[in-house]
Order: structure tokens, then sequence, then C-alpha cells
């Protein structure tokens, strides 16, 4: 199965990605350039990374967004191309319009690096169906504006139709609902500020994340 | 600054410039210099760039070693770990520009060790910094505190190198003075280290970053004088830095490192383009051309003057194959950085500069580095503080309080607001950090099952009451605290921070702190591979405590054998490898608990730091222990805590010797290391330990969740914590 890491200008833990997916799949995955037009044929998941993609200029995501690369995964995400996007990549889905919602400045006003507490909200999703024998997870986080908000209408949606995967036990950040990874309405793409790319291997404290790959490699 | 300039004897003074200095630069001319010229020699010369006050003395450090790749002399120190890898580290100073503006000046600081480290050919993998502020009630404080970890963090963060480790001081003595010393580490292959030598004659000059604009002009000037009343006058000789225009340069500058098309290449840091240039063509021993029209600038109308002393960040000058220009070009052209090809090398053994096709420059490069002043001034090395006995020492009469209150003080409580702020696990490759408040920083070699052990440490109270054995203990702190991980100490880098060398008595801080340094380094074989010196940390006549800050860096060769604070298990003995005499002199009990900053340091026996130190190694490897935790500050008594904080688990001490109880808790003796060990581990370990010579006495067990000393504290863990990690967030709300 073929996967891909897109790397934008300050992209930072597209390597991380890329040791998860490999660890995960077997095969390293692609790794696609910004300026790309065009994801590569038969990619059929595609990561973007956490960072601070063209150093956090104008908003957390904002020029990502405009990349010509992203603008193929909004046509690829319409008809069903898996995508995921951690920290950083989760800001640049809410500003590509493919998640409902948006990031701002944590409460605290600081970054906060720390292992974080999560609930799994609903573990029959794509990227957490293996999740079925364990109700939490602990990923670290790392970021200075991962404080999700969403209006009341679309925070009633997505709250209603399952569309919350996972929310903090112990809101770094002041998120809205607590919630710390929502997906689309598909259900295919899938965007959390936690980082399941940091929790894979023993000597890192926990390998709760693997399965979070697992889920979304299997589901395809 | 036109070049008309009439150079006065008040030009050349406010250039820093002495009277006998200049007479030199006359001769060296054979004419008066332009001001450009002047310019040039004057940051050259100055304290920051020439070392003229240190130089002498930093020759004596043991700078060989059989995994030595590169000592002091390039952008920073080089090791062989084996299997074709290298460590390229290096620890500097920004505490001037950190105090006038804390954000902006800590985040440069990190931005230019990195680059340090990656001009070398490595990619940085974990970024360490030791912090002294002034007192915490001071009112400038907490400003400080706020600015410098967020422009630590905003900079690591956003390029992508987890910030893993460092120290945090606070004291009176840097009220006026704060230190932010920032380390970098990186890898590389042994077969791909670059170095800065531009060899061969005609070749392209390339350079490649951010655009050259008016910020820091001078800031090497500025590091190379006290402080006033109106030193925040200087602020806009405070550099600007852009960690995502770094990001980029680190990925162009290494996907070019891949290819063969660099000759040499260096960053530009202190003195930007003026000593990138004179210290290429000094290196490789040619001169050097350069077209001022073409470098890029950022603002109109800059003078040669300003472009030459200009600091702005985020930029690198590189000595290209002929022939590779094109590659070079698509390289930085893809990451979107600016790149000019600005002149070239000649065989003048001249710096040429010209601008708006007018000469505005041309001087003899030879002297700027080997006629640069090397003083001998005048030092006299304080006596040692007197020592007290601890029988001398008052006694707490109450344990409970004195524990909390140690725990809860500046230096010893937890640091937790300040390394949340720093991105730890980006590489994913960090095994250990700050987090689980041990020894070192312990950082995967990517893909491979061996790691780099890390540390920072100073105890600058030490250095004050007695520069040598202070200078001996910094170095053997380190020694230990990677030994407590499992490592093989390898090297050091140092960032030696004193007062004004132009007064005796801190200049001979200086020399006795690097004689108790050197003397360390020697007797482990531990050599100095890089390094930095910042003086002139006064203000209004007022000295930091010296403050020596050294680096250490480790091998763990295999990492099923290593080693943490954490691990310690219900059931578990406690031992402590090393004597405990009760030295209470410049201890944390008699600064924090009797408000007494005096007495001799303890002493530091190296011949016992090292046998201690290899029988812990050798525990290690045997997989006797499960936790490890150096004692150092506050004592067995902290140690024991911070062991219990970290495990969450209880501890309980007996004392094991014949010195007073409060004394036996909270001395500093050194060469000391409490382990967590399992029963049947305890008489293999004291057997051995009998034959190799090595002190060892069980001290206690672990188990409960209580903290306590037989007849001194009984504390619930939780009470303990609170105090320990309220300390920071109270004072910073």
């Amino acid at each position: 199965m073929r996967t891909a890491v897109i790397t934008f200008p300050a992209s930072n833990c597209d390597r991380d990605a890329a040791v998860a997916l490999r660890k995960v799949t077997g095969v390293k995955p692609v790794m696609v350039w910004h300026r790309d037009t065009e994801l590569p044929k038969d990619i059929e998941f595609v990561i973007i990374p956490g960072g601070f993609s063209y150093g956090d200029y104008l908003r957390c995501g904002a020029m990502a967004s405009r990349s010509p690369i992203v603008a193929d995964l909004v046509k690829k995400a319409k008809k069903g191309l898996a995508i995921a996007g951690f920290c950083n990549g989760f800001q640049v889905l809410t500003e590509a319009g493919l998640l409902p919602g948006a990031l701002m400045r944590n409460k605290g006003l600081k970054f906060v690096c720390r292992p974080e507490k999560l609930e799994i909200i609903n573990n029959t999703s794509r990227y957490t169906a293996k999740y079925n024998d364990q109700s939490e997870v602990i990923y670290p986080v790392a970021h200075h504006d991962g404080n999700y908000y969403a209006n009341k209408e679309t925070l009633n949606k997505i709250e209603g139709q399952g569309q919350v995967i996972f929310r903090y036990k112990d809101n770094p950040n002041g998120s809205v609902n607590d919630i710390a990874g929502i997906c689309n309405e598909g259900g295919n793409v899938f965007g959390m500020m936690p980082h399941p790319e940091r929790a894979i291997d023993p000597m890192h404290g926990g390998t709760d994340g693997i399965k979070l790959f697992k889920s979304i490699i299997e589901s395809i | 600054m036109s070049k008309k300039v009439k150079i006065t004897p008040e030009v050349v003074a406010e250039h820093g410039l002495s009277e006998e200095e200049y007479e030199v630069i006359l001769d060296r001319l054979g004419r008066e210099p332009n001001i450009n010229e002047l310019g040039i020699f004057s940051v050259m010369w100055s304290e920051h760039c020439s070392y003229k006050s240190s130089r002498r003395h930093l020759s004596k450090f043991l700078t060989k070693g059989d995994r030595v790749i590169q000592g002091p002399g390039e952008n920073a120190g080089v090791i062989d770990i084996d299997d074709g890898d290298a460590i390229i580290f290096k620890m500097e100073s920004h505490n001037h520009p950190s105090y006038i503006e804390p954000y902006q000046g800590a985040a440069t600081g990190v931005g230019g060790i990195m680059r340090d480290v990656f001009t070398m050919g490595a990619r940085p993998i974990a970024l360490m910094n030791a912090l002294r502020f002034g007192e915490h009630s001071h009112w400038k404080t907490k400003q400080l505190v706020n600015g410098v970890v967020a422009g630590i963090g905003g900079y690591g963060n956003c390029v992508g190198v987890p910030t893993v480790g460092g120290e945090t001081n606070f004291h009176k003595g840097y009220n006026g003075n704060i230190l932010v010393n920032a380390m970098c580490v990186g890898l590389a292959r042994t077969d791909k280290v670059f170095y800065s030598a531009a060899k061969g004659v005609g070749n392209p000059i390339f350079y490649v970053g951010s655009k050259t604009g008016r910020d820091g002009i001078h800031g090497a000037t500025m590091a190379s004088a006290e402080f006033d009343d109106n030193s925040e006058e200087k602020r806009p000789t405070v550099q600007v830095g852009d960690p995502f225009t770094e990001k980029l340069l680190i990925e162009a500058c290494l996907e070019l490192m891949e290819t063969d098309a660099i000759i040499a290449i260096q960053d530009m840091g202190a003195a930007g383009l003026t000593s990138s240039s004179i210290e290429m063509a000094d290196k490789g021993g040619v001169g050097v051309l350069i077209n001022l029209d073409d470098v890029p600038q950022r603002e109109e109308g800059m003078t040669p003057y300003e472009m030459m002393l200009s600091e702005s960040q985020e930029r690198m000058l590189m000595v290209i194959k002929p022939g590779k220009e094109k590659l070079a070009y698509e390289i930085f052209e893809k990451w979107e950085l600016d790149v000019a090809l600005i002149g070239k090398t000649t065989d003048t053994g001249r710096l040429v500069l010209k601008h708006k096709k007018k000469k505005v420059c041309d001087i003899p490069i030879a002297p700027l580095a080997d006629d640069a002043p090397n003083l001998n001034r005048p030092y006299k090395v304080p006596k040692s503080l007197p020592i007290i006995n601890s029988s001398d020492i008052h006694e707490t009469q109450d344990y409970n309080d004195a524990l909390l209150r140690i725990m809860g003080s500046p230096d010893i409580c937890s640091k937790r607001w300040i390394w949340e702020q720093y991105d730890r696990h980006v590489m994913t490759d960090t095994l250990d950090s700050s987090q689980s408040g041990g020894d070192a920083a312990i950082i995967r070699i990517h893909n491979k099952n061996k790691a780099v052990a890390i540390t920072t440490d100073c105890t600058p109270r030490y250095v004050q009451a007695d520069p040598y054995q202070g200078g001996k203990q910094c170095v053997a702190e380190t020694w230990r605290n990677l030994t407590c991980v499992g490592a093989d100490p390898i090297a050091i880098t140092d960032c030696l921070n004193f007062g004004n060398p132009e007064r005796e008595d801190i200049m001979g801080q200086f020399v006795g702190a690097i004689e108790g340094m050197n003397e360390a380094c020697r007797a482990f074989d531990y050599p100095v591979v890089s390094g930095n010196v910042s003086l002139y940390n006064e203000t209004n006549g007022v000295a930091i405590p010296p403050t020596p800050a050294v680096g250490g860096v480790g091998l763990i060769p295999d990492l099923e054998y290593f080693s943490s604070i954490s691990g310690a298990k219900e059931g578990d003995t406690l031992i402590m490898i090393g004597e405990t005499n009760g030295w209470l002199g410049s201890s944390i009990y008699l600064r924090e608990i009797l408000r007494r900053e005096d007495g001799a340091p303890p002493p530091v026996d190296l011949d016992v730091e090292k046998i201690n130190g290899d029988y812990i190694r050798k525990l290690i490897r045997n997989k006797r222990v499960n936790a490890v935790h150096d004692c150092s500050d506050g004592g067995m008594a902290i140690a024991a805590c911070e062991l219990a904080l970290t495990n969450n688990i209880g501890v309980h001490l007996q004392r094991s010797s014949g010195c007073p109880l409060h004394a036996w808790l909270f001395g500093e003796d050194q060469a000391r290391y409490l382990i967590s060990v399992e029963k049947n581990s305890v008489n293999p370990i004291l057997t051995t330990a009998e034959d190799r010579g090595v002190k060892a006495y069980i001290v206690g067990k672990v188990g409960g969740m209580n903290i306590k000393a037989e007849g001194a504290f009984d504390l619930p863990i939780s009470t303990v914590r609170e105090k320990h990690e309220n300390f920071l967030p109270e004072l910073m709300s």
C-alpha cells in the first residue's frame, strides 16, 4: 500500500510521520513536496505532518492551505482519499476547509509540550477502530495554537454525527468541548493536535499511537 | 556613515580600540584606515571575536583525545561516536542581548549556536540551555524569564529540534546581567564534516539566507563592554531572529552538503560578513574580493560599513567549487532562500571590498587574525573561603520545614514551567529529557541502537568561593551526570561567563577556574572541543558570580544498557556510592536555611571521582541498578526527594555515618551517586565496591508514599511535590 507525507517549508514532523508509516506498513512513504501539483499515483493515505509551515506566518496553516499540493488534496478528499493532519497538519486541514472549525492560540498563551491523556469518544471511526479494547490513550502534545473552536451550530453537528474522535482529559489549550481530534463527515479526513507519531516506540514512553495508524491503514 | 568620516582619536576610541592597537593598525596598513577598515579592525579585535584576554589561558586546555576529530578553532567541536557517526557540538553565550531584549536575544542565541553546528555538516538533534537570572524577587526577573523562555522555545520549536535539558539558577549576582547559554548537538558522518578554510584561488563565494539589514551593528562590540544604567539604549544592536529561514537554511545546506559542491562554509555570526569572510580567508591562506553591491540587502542605501558590521541573522557564506554554481542556485532556490554570488577568493592575501565601483576597503588579512591583541592581563586568583566545620553550623530545629523550603527554593524547585514550553519530543529520538528530572538527556542516534547523553552544569557558588575547586567541580559534575545514565563521557564544550577581565580579581577567577577545569579534564581524559568566553558581565562595576558553564557529551554504545533516575521500585535498597562527610560550606542548606553564603566549597578528589564513576557505569552495564541519581545541590536529602518524586514512591533514609544528622542529609560531598537496587544485589554491590576501593553504604530503602529520614523529616510525597512544583508557576503568574 502506498502512503505519502507532505513537506512544506518548515514542516518539522515530516520525518517522524514517515518513520511511523514505515513502522506500520513496512514500506517507506513517498515524500511529496508542497509545490507539486498532484499526488503521485496510487497513494491511498496521506499525512500532513506537524511543524511550522511557512513559519506560522499570517496564521498557522493558512499559507500551506493555499499551496499547489493542498489544492489537489482538497479535490481527492472529496473523492474519499484518507488524509490525516497532526498538529500543524490539523491547522492546515481546517484552513483548507477540509475539517470544520479553527485552531486559535492556547488559552494560557504559551507553547505547551507534555504527554496528554485523551479519551477516545468514537472508536468506530476509520482512525480508531483498533482501539476497541481501550478508552484512553496518551499522546504528547506540543503546540502554541491548539485551542479548537467551532461555532455552536458546527459543534452540534460534529458532536451529533460522531465526528468528535478524541477529547482531552485535562484540556491543555482551552479547546471547546475539550476537543482534541475530529474527522469530516465522510470519515476519511482526520485531524488532531496531539502527536500519535510520538507514541509508537516503548522508548518514547508509550506505544498508544500505533493503533491509530493501524486503524486507518487497515480500513483501506 | 560615509567614507568621508575623519578618523579622530574619538572615533578610534568609540570603536573600542586602544591607542596601542590603533598604532598597530597604522603600521600594518602603512596609512590611515578609512572608516570601513577601522570598523573591521574594531570588531575583529573586540574581546568577543579575538579572545584577547582569554586566549593564552584557553590554550592550556586538554583539547585532544582518541575520539576528538576537531577541537576548538572551528565553528564547533567534532567527536567520533563509532560506525562512521560524528557528534558536533558547542555551547555559546547570548548574555548581553538577552538582558536588553530577552525574547530576541535568547532566540538568536539558539539560532546562532545551531548554525555553528549545521555549518559543519551536522543535522542538529538536540538543544540545551543554561540560564542564570537575578533574584526571583527582583522587579525585572519575571519579565526576563518570560522573554528568554519564550524566545528559546519560539526558535527551537519552530526549527524542529528538541530542547531536551539544561539548568536554571536565580541569584542576586545576576540582577544586572543574566546569562543565556545555549548548546546545540548535531549528528554528522565522519567523512562529511565541513570546515571553514577557503582553499583555492578564483573560487566563487556565495551568500545564502536572509537579506542584510541594519540590525545588530556592533553587537560584538556591545558584548565586549560592561553595562551601565543606559544599557537599554543598546536595543537597536540586538538582532532579530527568524526561525523559519533558519529551518530552510538547515535543509538547504544539508541538501547541498550531500553533493560535493562545497569547498568551505561559515555562518555569519558575531561581526557578520566581516568575521566570516576573514576567518575563511585566513584559514585557507587566500585573499577575498567582495562586491558589496551584490549582497542581498533589506534596506535601501546601506553603506559598506553597515553591511560589513551588520549581524542580521540566518546568513551563511560559502565557497563553491567552480562549475557547481548552478547546482547551488537550484537547491537554494528550491528552498526559497536569497542566494547571491558576491565575490571570489584571490591570491592577494587581502580583503578587498568594492561598492558602487569604488574600492572601499583593502587590508591584509593575516594581521587581522595574527596581530590580534593577545593580552597578558594581570590576575590574582582569589583564595578559597575558609573551611567551616559542619558541627559549627546550626542544625535546623524543624527538618520538615527545612526540606520543604529547599525543595521549593528557586534553584531546586521544579522547572516544569520552563521546559513545558519547549518541544522535547520532535524528531522522536528523545529517550530522556528534563521531563524525568534526571541527570542527563538521552538522544538516540536515528535508526541505531545507541544514543548520546547530554548535560550542562555549573555551580557558580562554588566557583565564587574557590575558583579552582569550583572549576574542577563543574567538569566533574557533568562527567558524573553522564555516568548516571550509563554513558561513557567523551568531551565537553564550555561557556565561560565572567566579569570585567581588566580587574585583577575577575581575571584571577577566570584563570583559577580554567586551571581547575583543565585538571578535571585531564584526570577524566575528557577534552574541551569547543566553547566560548563571555566577559564584561558587569553592571555599574558589579560582576556576576563566576559561571563557567560546562556542556558534557557521552556515548551510550548499546541501548540495552542505560539507566536514569526512573526505575526505583518498592522494596529497593538505597545505596550511596561515595563517602558522606557532611560538607556544608557553600551548600544549599547554608544559603536557603541559614541565609549564609560562605565557607569553602566541597573539595573534588578526581581520583575518587574516577573510581566511583567507573564503578557506577559497570553496575549499569551489569544491570545491577534500578535507578541512579547524582548527589549534588542540597545533598543526599534532595537527591532522595528527587528520586521519590520522579518515581512517585516513598524513600526512607537511615543515617550511615557518624557526622551530624543535618550535615549527613544536606552535605554536598562530591563524587557521590544515590542508587536504588534490588535487595539481592546489595551484597554483591557492597563487596565489589570494597574490592575496587569504592566507598558504598546502605542509606535507606524505597517504599511507601512518604519521604522520611530517621530523626529528621517525614512528609507525604504529595506535600513535597506541591512545594516543588508550585514555586515557579506562582512566581510567573
